[in-house]
């Protein structure tokens, strides 16, 4: 049903909902431009259930943030975007809806947290006023209601003194208190999902882990399902029950956290796990880069998207896009030579003899474009790939 | 924490020494003393990580030991002469021995310049060499951090993307061979990808051109991957100093520990440390609390951390804290630094 202007949505109770809460299928977002079409979602497709955690995780450039606006509808207005796919929430479809209707839907039934505070929110406006006035329009309080609740979730998103906080400006607060602010505001209305795009980047890393115990510790009293979008590994592997990789506007991995981790498949998630400095290792530990740099999304290659950085490739993936493939409940992945298959081994061993630039970097011949090299066996890092 | 003294600075050959640091902003009234009595000094050769959230000054430390802003007082020794008291000439000279490499690879160059003209510049400056032979240099040094001078050379910094600006300032930072190279987040702005690149590069031009480093960073994965030693700062002072496996096996410091828990390990596998996390807001640095400026946070404190300052102290060889009841050693060695049990009876140390 699409309601009509005005008309106001009958979401149906999630606790009696039996399939999952949001449902994105095939959802394409492309923005024209001069230099071209630029393909930031190019048909992704996932699903969260009522009170689960899916975490997005993608370099800059990979389509994340495009995707978190384009679920939400909260994409530039005229005729340079172009969105096809569809995205249901607690079975509405979102697509289609229209302004009016979709303001009934932020809010109420999703919310968002930005991951710049100090932009996201009005300079001008106090703090007190832009929680009440989502709860004085949406949920239709009277004006001491309003001040009520903002207090109480001030009080609940840990803002000491919130009284005194009410009356401030959004410069007064420090980034942190301001991610606070940002959170309650989404909160305000009691959404069914929040869509919190790098909601801690920027942040100290004591500040950050705050954060991302608040957002858990809310999602947890108020059931709420969320989809934490994030460029770092760290913050999702134990925040999520699901994860997906996006690269270039594509899935190519998604899986249960644990098993993301531990049976990688896709190359790129491998790459880019090895390519983070861990705190277990000791010092001077080489890191394994992943050479060149994402494409351009006006200008994707043909094939697999990562095949030109990928130490695997071969001419398969450079001409022929991998589907998504099932490697167990719940794990999908996009890649023609997946990480820990006998093929991939072979694989690594010819594009390290034909000296391609990936496959040396990824098995630790040469670096950064630097002359200096750390010359590494071939034989040592084909063992290091097995592991799935 | 707020640690001030000297005993973790060390006798013999080093390259730099900073003694008594003290940066100050703004007027009488909010006086925000943003490095507040910091000491280090940095071995030819070392690698020095300089850690902290932000507004711990440590971005201002290092740019008080570079003059780019120079202290308020306090002494900056640079391979035998005081920074801090050279004037014109004399210190434009010495600086060119010691070079910066900021956070913003974009907005650190010139958008109107082109990237070559942007290298070549510290040599014309200083009328090294001719035309052609800075010129050549330039290329050089572009293909050294992995640039391609043909391809990039005449174009302008908006066409590059920011690891490529990143390489592009790594290359002028390095034109006037400096000794000293201060890297203030210099990879804080890239993507993980491109983040391996630029520190596996750093890794390789330092070992190339014997450099010295002072690296600044908020990450302490990256700080451990790239650093000889690591120094721990909080609001305009120091910690904890020591190496990287000390600091991050044991660390001594409640700060420390309460950073190292903040980390989100890329491994859900990973287990949780024990540590508590950070409570509360960092105070304001224009009244910092008394004594130690961590107490208001620190789980640990006392009376005595709000009376009395603490001063750097040695707990092993290397392995300094500024703490009255540091954290003990994991291992049965506790025993030989005399440190405190870690919530029982306060056992008064030092």
């Amino acid at each position: 049903m699409i309601p009509r202007r005005g008309a106001r949505l009958r979401f149906p109770d999630v606790s009696e909902l039996s399939g999952p809460l949001l449902e994105v299928d095939d959802l394409v977002t492309h923005f024209r431009t001069d230099r071209g079409t630029v393909r930031a979602v190019d048909g992704v497709s996932l699903t969260v259930g009522r009170g689960r955690t899916l975490g997005v995780v993608g370099e800059s450039g990979s389509g994340k943030t495009v995707l978190s606006r384009s679920i939400m509808g909260l994409l530039p207005p005229g005729g340079t975007v172009v969105r096809t796919g569809s995205v249901r929430l607690a079975g509405h479809e979102l697509t289609t809806m229209t302004p009016p209707a979709l303001r009934e839907v932020w809010g109420t039934q999703v919310a968002m947290v930005f991951q710049d505070p100090m932009t996201a929110l009005n300079p001008v406006v106090r703090v007190g006023r832009q929680i009440t006035e989502a709860l004085r329009i949406r949920v239709g309080l009277d004006k001491r209601g309003a001040q009520e609740t903002a207090l109480s979730l001030l009080t609940s998103v840990g803002i000491p003194s919130p009284e005194r906080r009410m009356r401030n400006y959004p410069h007064e607060l420090s980034g942190g208190m301001r991610q606070r602010v940002m959170i309650a505001i989404a909160l305000a209305c009691g959404p069914k999902l929040l869509l919190a795009d790098e909601p801690t980047t920027g942040l100290d890393v004591t500040v950050q882990a705050q954060i991302l115990d608040l957002l858990a510790e809310q999602q947890r009293e108020r059931a709420m399902a969320m989809v934490l979008v994030s460029h770092d590994l760290g913050v999702v592997a134990n925040r999520t029950d699901e994860i997906v990789v996006m690269y270039a506007g594509r899935v190519v991995e998604q899986a249960p956290t644990a098993t993301l981790f531990a049976r990688t498949r896709m190359p790129y998630t491998e790459a880019l796990l090895r390519s983070i400095p861990k705190l277990a290792d000791p010092s001077h530990t080489r890191l394994r880069v992943i050479p060149g740099r994402p494409p351009d999304l006006a200008a994707v290659p043909d094939g697999c998207r990562f095949a030109p950085r990928c130490p695997y490739a071969q001419d398969r993936c450079r001409q022929e896009a991998p589907p998504l493939r099932s490697a167990g409940p719940g794990h999908f992945f996009a890649c023609w030579i997946p990480v820990g298959s006998p093929e991939s081994a072979d694989a690594l061993a010819a594009n390290v003899t034909a000296g391609m630039p990936a496959a040396l970097a990824f098995a630790g011949h040469t670096s950064s474009g630097s002359s200096g090299s750390s010359g590494v066996g071939a034989g040592g890092p084909l063992a290091a790939t097995g592991g799935a | 924490m707020a640690g001030s003294g000297t005993a973790h600075l060390r006798e013999g050959d080093v390259i730099l020494r900073a003694e008594h640091l003290v940066v100050d902003f703004g007027p009488a009234k909010q006086r925000v003393r943003a490095v507040s009595d910091v000491s280090l000094d940095v071995a030819p050769g070392e690698t020095l990580g300089l850690v902290g959230e932000s507004g711990c000054g440590k971005s201002t430390t290092g740019r008080a030991i570079a003059q780019v802003h120079p202290p308020d007082s306090g002494s900056v020794v640079f391979d035998g002469a005081d920074l801090t008291r050279l004037r014109g000439e004399a210190l434009r000279k010495a600086r060119t021995k010691v070079q910066m490499v900021f956070q913003d690879p974009i907005s650190s160059l010139n958008p109107r310049r082109r990237v070559l003209d942007a290298v070549v510049e510290p040599l014309a400056i200083w009328g090294i060499g001719s035309h052609d032979e800075r010129v050549a240099r330039a290329r050089a040094m572009l293909e050294a951090v992995g640039v391609d001078p043909d391809h990039a050379g005449s174009r302008r910094p908006v066409e590059f993307s920011g690891g490529q600006c990143q390489r592009i300032s790594i290359a002028r930072a390095l034109m006037l061979e400096p000794r000293l190279l201060v890297c203030d987040e210099p990879v804080s702005a890239l993507d993980v990808s491109v983040q391996a690149q630029i520190l596996n590069l750093l890794e390789d031009l330092k070992a190339e051109h014997g450099l010295t480093m002072v690296f600044i960073a908020h990450d302490l994965a990256v700080v451990k991957n790239i650093s000889d030693r690591v120094a721990v700062m909080y609001l305009g002072k120091l910690c904890e100093i020591a190496t990287p496996e000390t600091l991050y096996r044991e660390p001594a410091h409640h700060y420390s520990a309460a950073l190292l828990s903040s980390i989100p390990e890329p491994d859900p596998a990973a287990p949780a440390l024990a540590t508590e996390p950070v409570r509360g807001e960092l105070p304001s640095p224009i009244d910092p609390p008394s004594g130690c400026r961590f107490r208001t946070r620190c789980a640990r404190a006392e009376d005595r951390c709000a009376s009395e300052e603490p001063q750097m102290r040695q707990l092993a060889p290397g392995h300094f804290v500024a703490c009255h009841f540091p954290l003990p050693r994991p291992a049965a060695s506790a025993a030989t630094t005399g440190a405190s049990p870690p919530s029982g009876a306060p056992s008064v140390t030092v």
